[in-house]
Formats: structure tokens, sequence, C-alpha cells
């Protein structure tokens, strides 16, 4: 087998694939990349197929040796890169050879980027998917997260177009997201009062955010009741437990629970949400589930229309 | 039924109130009816004690199209006829030594450790909900005499096949975690083995047993000591 050899995988990296599908009724979640949207560019400049595995690397400061001569990418908060410490771009498809050594610093802004590489990285699925949900136990190479030594495959590969994206048209990551909200579940248990506050108030990113939720603190927003009967919650729902701190449910949540919730985050917004790292800004803005809808679709489109370019010798 | 978003690309689907048979019944034909209604645009559903999350794909259908469906298939549950559930049996073993808060338990109720053995594997319990973890199965209801609050501080570590109770609900642990239920026994079966086919013994719907094993036939079957 060869492929890229993990010397140090830094604080945390985990192989992602777009997520496990259709298996809620197992109690399993769906994991998959925290940001979607650098997931997905990763992938389209490598030309891979959509939802190919790459490694989500949070905070960075991580190092891999090339076993095989291949091609790779480092998409999602800006992390200096260096192959045989010679600088390189991210967003970029760049070739390395076997005996590379590729090293990975720490992000400048943001905390989360996606090593992808030419095919994407293959490993044996549990439950349809590769991804890692530490929780679990399942995905990765079946270990949980990378450690040193861990051999990530993937196939040689001697020819690929040498696409990037140009600065203009990368995503930014700033200390400030608005998330998109569409109420729901018991959105009536939250009065008026309630709900003006946690749409008029700012919230911060505390430390104790991570794969499974964002837990947020700024002005409590309670709910007139405790909890209710354990439901389903999907991707981005929003928790208000009894301390009435926010809590944003992201990939690795559980598939049920029983806290109040006033409603989901867009998924659009999740990927900015999951890039901030303590003391970052979180405030929420009110859309019909019509206005989610066209903004799905109109996400799709910019996203086509994103101006990928490639290098030419 | 009552139908409330749930983000922008599920909806939620209410049925009842209260943790009782009929309406996880209901929530359960309902689930039954969706697949065939939505096709391919039904990604995953998730049924709990009164309620059930369909997720579909935003892409090829959206909220009004999937609302409609319910509604109409709403109206047929009302007048067809549920079926119950598969009856699975679960070793249990019951003791102080398998089950760290049965003698708390059983002395806050006021009753001998073998009282509460025999309530417990007495009641004939539904799978209301799986979720918590892979393979974690909600059972209700527990007899109010052996419902028990959650710990005020939960465990660190609850081994696996831990048999719990939390209010009136009940559990087996299917796999290391932490937890705050008060432990009552050990079950020898895996509720979640990921290489098994099926990968779990019971679905939601099911209907589960206790039987009082003792510790020579749990270790026999395979319980980890």
């Amino acid at each position: 087998m060869s492929g890229l050899r993990v010397i140090d995988p830094g604080m945390l990296a985990l192989l992602q694939d777009a997520g496990r599908r259709g298996y809620y009724r197992l109690g399993l979640t769906d994991g998959g990349p925290l940001d979607r949207q650098a997931f997905d560019l990763c992938n389209r400049l490598l030309d891979n197929p959509a939802g190919a595995a790459a490694v989500e690397l949070s905070f960075g400061g991580a190092r891999f040796e090339a076993e095989t001569d291949t091609f790779l990418c480092l998409a999602g908060a800006p992390m200096p890169l260096t192959i045989n410490g010679s600088g390189q771009p991210g967003w970029e498809v760049l070739p390395v050879r076997a005996g590379d050594r590729i090293e990975v610093g720490h992000a400048a802004s943001g905390c989360r980027a996606y090593l992808g590489v030419a095919g994407g990285f293959n490993a044996e699925p549990a439950f349809g998917s590769v991804a890692t949900v530490l929780r679990e136990g399942l995905g990765g190479l079946g270990s949980g997260k990378l450690a040193p030594g861990d051999q990530l495959s993937c196939a040689p590969v001697r020819e690929r177009r040498r696409r990037y994206l140009p600065e203009s048209a990368r995503p930014r990551y700033t200390r400030q997201v608005t998330l998109r909200v569409v109420p729901g579940y018991q959105q009536h248990h939250f009065s008026r009062l309630q709900q003006r506050r946690f749409f008029g108030s700012r919230y911060a990113v505390t430390d104790r955010a991570d794969r499974m939720g964002y837990r947020l603190a700024g002005p409590a927003v309670r709910a007139d009741i405790d909890g209710i009967l354990s439901e389903g919650i999907c991707l981005g729902a929003i928790q208000l437990p009894a301390d009435g701190q926010p809590i944003v449910l992201l990939n690795d949540r559980q598939t049920i629970g029983g806290y109040p919730k006033i409603g989901a985050a867009l998924s659009l917004d999740l990927s900015q949400l999951a890039q901030q790292v303590p003391g970052g800004e979180v405030v929420f803005t009110p859309i019909s589930q019509h206005a989610a809808h066209n903004a799905l679709h109109l996400a799709q489109a910019y996203e086509a229309a994103r101006p990928i370019r490639e290098r030419t010798p | 039924m009552v139908i409330e978003p749930a983000g922008e690309s599920a909806v939620m689907v209410y049925l009842g109130e209260t943790m009782d048979p009929a309406v996880s019944a209901r929530v359960q034909a309902l689930a039954a009816a969706i697949p065939e209604a939505l096709g391919g645009h039904l990604l995953d559903l998730v049924p709990s004690y009164a309620s059930l999350l369909v997720v579909y794909d935003a892409y090829g259908t959206d909220h009004m199209h999937v609302i409609r469906e319910l509604h109409r298939l709403g109206l047929a549950l009302e007048q067809g006829e549920t079926g119950e559930g598969r009856l699975v049996e679960l070793p249990a073993w019951y003791s102080s030594e398998s089950g760290a808060d049965l003698e708390d338990l059983a002395r806050r109720a006021g009753l001998a450790t073998d009282e509460v053995i025999a309530l417990h594997s007495g009641t004939e319990y539904r799978v209301y909900a799986i979720g918590f973890a892979p393979g974690f199965a909600y059972l209700g209801e527990v007899d109010a005499r052996i419902a028990a609050p959650r710990l005020a501080t939960p465990r660190q570590r609850v081994p696996r096949g831990a048999i719990a109770i939390a209010d009136r609900q009940t559990a087996v642990y299917p796999a290391v975690s932490p937890g705050g239920w008060n432990l009552v026994g050990r079950c020898p079966r895996r509720l979640f083995d990921p290489a098994a086919e099926p990968c779990m013994p019971v679905a939601v719907g099911d209907r589960v047993r206790f039987r009082p094993i003792d510790r020579e036939e749990y270790l026999e079957l395979g319980g980890e000591p």
C-alpha cells in the first residue's frame, strides 16, 4: 500500500468523506467535513468525484511524507504549506513525489483545512462511509483520529490539471459569522421577547466547540418548558438547555435529544461557524423555509460559477 | 398531526405529546409509509416517542411537497390498523455486582432488590427510539415504583451491556460511554455490532422483555466479566 504517511497529525486530523447517510435508525450520526464548502472545493480543484475522502485538519501543525507520486491540494483555513521546505500556495493542485515531506503550519485565520489527493484517500468504509466519528468509533483507518505512522492509501497519479482558486474567489474566514436560522421545532415555546433576544443579540464561541456542536455564550434565551420527549435532531439544530446558552449542533451530534430547540441554522452557514475559534462572534437572523430553499439553490448556482483557473506551462 | 420546520431540508411531524404505545404505533405506521410516498427524495427518518423527523433532498423536492404528502399519509393513518412489533428477549444478570445502583434504587423505592428485579423483568417494554449512541434503544415504560431520576453526577464510564433506568425509561448501553442512568444489571448480548447482520437485535417498534439470569449464564452467553 502506498500513499501518504502521517508523521505528525497535529492537533486533530480526521479522515472524512461526505458523511454517513441513511443510518439514523441505528443511531448513527452524519460525520463528514465540518466545512463542507472548503471540502467540496478541494475535491473540485483535484477533479475528484464529489465526496472523495480527504483529511480534515483542525488548527494545523501536521506533517506527512509522500510514499507515492501524486497531486495534493490544501483548501480551507489558510495554513502555511511547505513541500520539502519550500512554501506552496493553498487552494491549488500541487505535484508531489514519493519521498517528499509535506508540512502544514498553524492556521492564520479560521481553524479547519482539508488536505486532499488526486483520486481521494482509500479506506474500508463502515456503513457506507469512511467518515470518522470518534464518539461512535467508526470510520477513518479504523482506529479513530490519525496518528503518527498511519498510512493513508491513495493511488499513484502521474497527470492532473493544475487547477487553482484565485485569491479573490477564495472563501474568507473572519471572526464573525451570521447564521441564517429557519425557526421550527419548539419555536412556540419561546416567547416573543425570548425570540427577539435570540435574534437581536451577539453570542461568543466558547471553548466547548467541537465536531458535535458549538456552545455559545451570551444573553440567555429560555423556553417555557424544561425538556421535551426526546426527538430527532437535524444538522444545524439550535438547542437551548436550561442555562439559556445556545448550542449549534454539527456533524457528530447525537441523532436524538431532549432539549428545546428554537430552529436550525442553514447548512451553508455552518462552514463559516466551524471555522470559528473561541471568542468568535455569532449572530442569528431568521429566514423562512422558502428563503432557505432558495438560498440552497442559489448557492449551487454560485458555486458552479466560481472561477476555477488552471496553471499552464 | 402537527408539522414544524426542522431546518432547510427536514420537517418534524408530531403525533402526540406523551410516551404512549398508541402514539408510538402511529409514528411507526407513518415511518413505514413515507419511503413509498417520497421515493428517492427521502434521505432519512428519525422515529422517536411521539415524533418523526423526515429528512429530504432539498435539491429534488421542497417542504411544500413533503408536507402535502405527510398530510395525505396522516389521513390514511387514522383509518389504518397498526401491527405489533416483534418480541425480543434480552438476558439480564441483575445483581449489585453487575448493577452498581441496584441497592440504592431499591432502598429509595422502599423495595427489596428482588422486588425491583421482578418489576423490571416483569414488564414488556416497547422500543420507542434509538439514538444517543449507535444502538442505544430507549425502552418504556418502567413500572412507576422503580422509576428513578438520573444521577446528579453522571459516571465517566458505564460498561458495555449495562442495563439502566432513568425516569420511566430503561436501556442497555451498547458500548462503553459516559452515562447518568441508574445501573441495575448487565446484558451479555451485544446491542450494536457493526460486523453482525443485523447489527442490532431490536428496531423501533419492537417489544422487549428481560429474562433474569445468573452470573454463570451471563458468562456462558459471552458477557464481559
